[in-house]
């Protein structure tokens, strides 16, 4: 189902789920250039919720001022209640380019946010180890980040985001640099980890069929200034099998609508 | 290196200017120039006496300490600024200015503020060394991947922690190229301060071999010279390769 919405009206719709996060009339100006404008949005919790937008519309701006990385001009991200004011243990950060330390491990990568934040030695490698195991990575521990592929650097930093325990997981088109097979891998990994862990999970991305697979919620930025032109709930697709899903009549009349409404601001 | 088929041990061109040497001191040409076996011996003969070993004491004392304290404060410096827009405007133009200033024409001004001691030697030895460690250590820091940035402040990294955690070891490449640089023009420093400031160590050595025409000791306290600064060298060119695997994909 697609619903046009206006600023106004998407909050007035019926969300079953509490939110997590809310934006609430974020301006972000860079000099004379407006990159985002009054832009307001809700994140449920325990969902997954895209941005989906041409390049240059902000997404990623916004994303960063979710983490607290950025600073908005005007407006402010509230997350579980509080607003926020930087960065804090309640996000984790899963970057494009993985931004994993060259000089350490993988065991030591994946535990370098508990290590900032305090963790003993012998408990945040066992919390690293964990994780490590979960992303499919055991028996790589001592392995280093330019001994890996690019699907696996990425899988190192998803560990390092998902051992801290934020509530808020913020991925920046963490798929992009990987190959198309490990996309599709990691896609159905995550669809599996939405199911299982408890977390909100807020992910940039500039492809359609990827937000259409993996998102309870696709909010569809439009550029020059940023604003959220429409939400997309494709929660008839959630319950489907995995498998058939790019075949799936529902999904491919999704990813037609958007790109219908995308297609004017592609140069 | 492979020449008609065969290869080339390591240094072999050190072989070839050790032959031409022998050959033009053999020949006599120069006084300037003794046969380089003569010299070899005359190293011999020199080390064990205890005028070398105290020279070598006080120049590897002195160097040391120069080295030392152009390290411990030259890296931060130069991370600080990198790091910070601000401290680099200040800081940069002396930086340039000491980096191609002739120091030795400094050296009597040093003499005049800090005396005729060791602790001006140690001084002018720093001055020598640090600005290409400051410059190095900045560059290093300024084309850290800005997400390793974001990173550490997303999770929490203090002021310190990233500075210790993530600066100092993504620079640590240029860091330690700086310091090899530093380290050799370290070695010009602490001589140039032992010849003009208090006549000790091997500036004593060399200032007195040369003025007595005693060319074969001249040349065998400058091979030591030159084997100890190369040995240092090729060391930290060592440390330099251990960390180029990662120096590729910052």
């Amino acid at each position: 189902m697609v619903m046009p919405q206006t600023d106004a009206a998407f909050r007035t719709d019926a969300v079953p789920a509490e939110v997590a996060v809310s934006a609430r009339n974020i301006s972000k100006t860079y000099g004379e250039v407006e990159a985002l404008k009054n832009l307001s949005l809700e994140f449920p919790r325990g969902q997954l919720t895209s941005l989906l937008g041409p390049s240059g519309c902000g997404k990623t701006t916004l994303l960063k001022i979710i983490a607290g990385l950025l600073e908005p001009t005007s407006g402010e991200i509230v997350v579980n209640g509080k607003p926020v004011k930087g960065p804090g243990p309640d996000r984790a950060f899963v970057f494009q380019d993985f931004a994993l330390l060259p000089w350490a491990n993988v065991l030591r990568n994946v535990a370098f946010g508990l290590e900032l934040r305090g963790v003993a030695k012998s408990e945040r490698e066992d919390i690293a180890e964990k994780y490590i195991k979960e992303v499919g990575l055991a028996g790589f521990e001592k392995s280093f980040p330019h001994e890996l592929s690019g699907g696996m650097r990425q899988r190192v930093g998803l560990a390092r985001a998902l051992s801290v325990d934020a509530d808020v997981l913020l991925m920046d088109e963490p798929f992009s640099a990987v190959d198309e097979q490990t996309r599709r891998k990691f896609q159905e990994d995550l669809l599996n980890l939405v199911k299982h862990e408890n977390k909100t999970f807020i992910f940039v991305t500039h492809s359609i069929e990827e937000a259409v697979y993996v998102s309870d919620q696709i909010a569809i930025l439009l550029p020059r200034p940023s604003r959220v032109s429409e939400i997309i709930r494709p929660t008839g697709l959630r319950d489907k099998d995995v498998d058939m899903l790019r075949r799936d009549p529902e999904y491919l009349d999704i990813v037609d609508q958007i790109w219908a409404s995308l297609r004017s601001y592609v140069e | 290196m492979v020449v008609f088929g065969f290869r080339l041990p390591m240094m072999a061109s050190l072989l070839v200017w050790a032959l031409l040497w022998e050959i033009i001191g053999q020949l006599g040409l120069t006084f300037f120039v003794p046969p380089l076996s003569e010299v070899i011996v005359t190293l011999f003969g020199v080390l064990p006496t205890r005028a070398f070993q105290t020279a070598l004491y006080d120049t590897a004392y002195a160097f040391l300490a120069g080295v030392f304290f152009a390290v411990v404060i030259g890296i931060p410096v130069g991370i600080l600024m990198g790091k910070s827009r601000l401290l680099d405007e200040l800081l940069l133009p002396w930086v340039n200015i000491f980096l191609s200033a002739p120091l030795t024409a400094l050296v009597p001004v040093l003499m005049v503020l800090f005396g005729f001691g060791t602790k001006t030697i140690i001084i002018t030895t720093t001055l020598f060394a640090i600005w290409i460690i400051i410059l190095n250590s900045r560059a290093g820091v300024m084309q850290i991947n800005r997400s390793l940035i974001e990173m550490s402040r997303s999770f929490g990294a203090s002021q310190m922690d990233a500075l210790v955690k993530i600066y100092f070891w993504a620079a640590l490449p240029e860091i330690l190229g700086g310091v090899r640089i530093g380290v050799i023009r370290a070695v010009k420093g602490v001589i140039i301060g032992q010849l003009l400031i208090s006549i000790v160590g091997f500036g004593a050595l060399f200032e007195l071999y040369s003025a007595n025409f005693m060319m074969s000791h001249f040349w065998a306290v400058l091979i030591v010279l030159f084997a100890l600064a190369f040995s240092i060298s090729e060391f930290l060119a060592y440390l330099e390769r251990r960390v180029d695997y990662y120096a590729a994909s910052r």
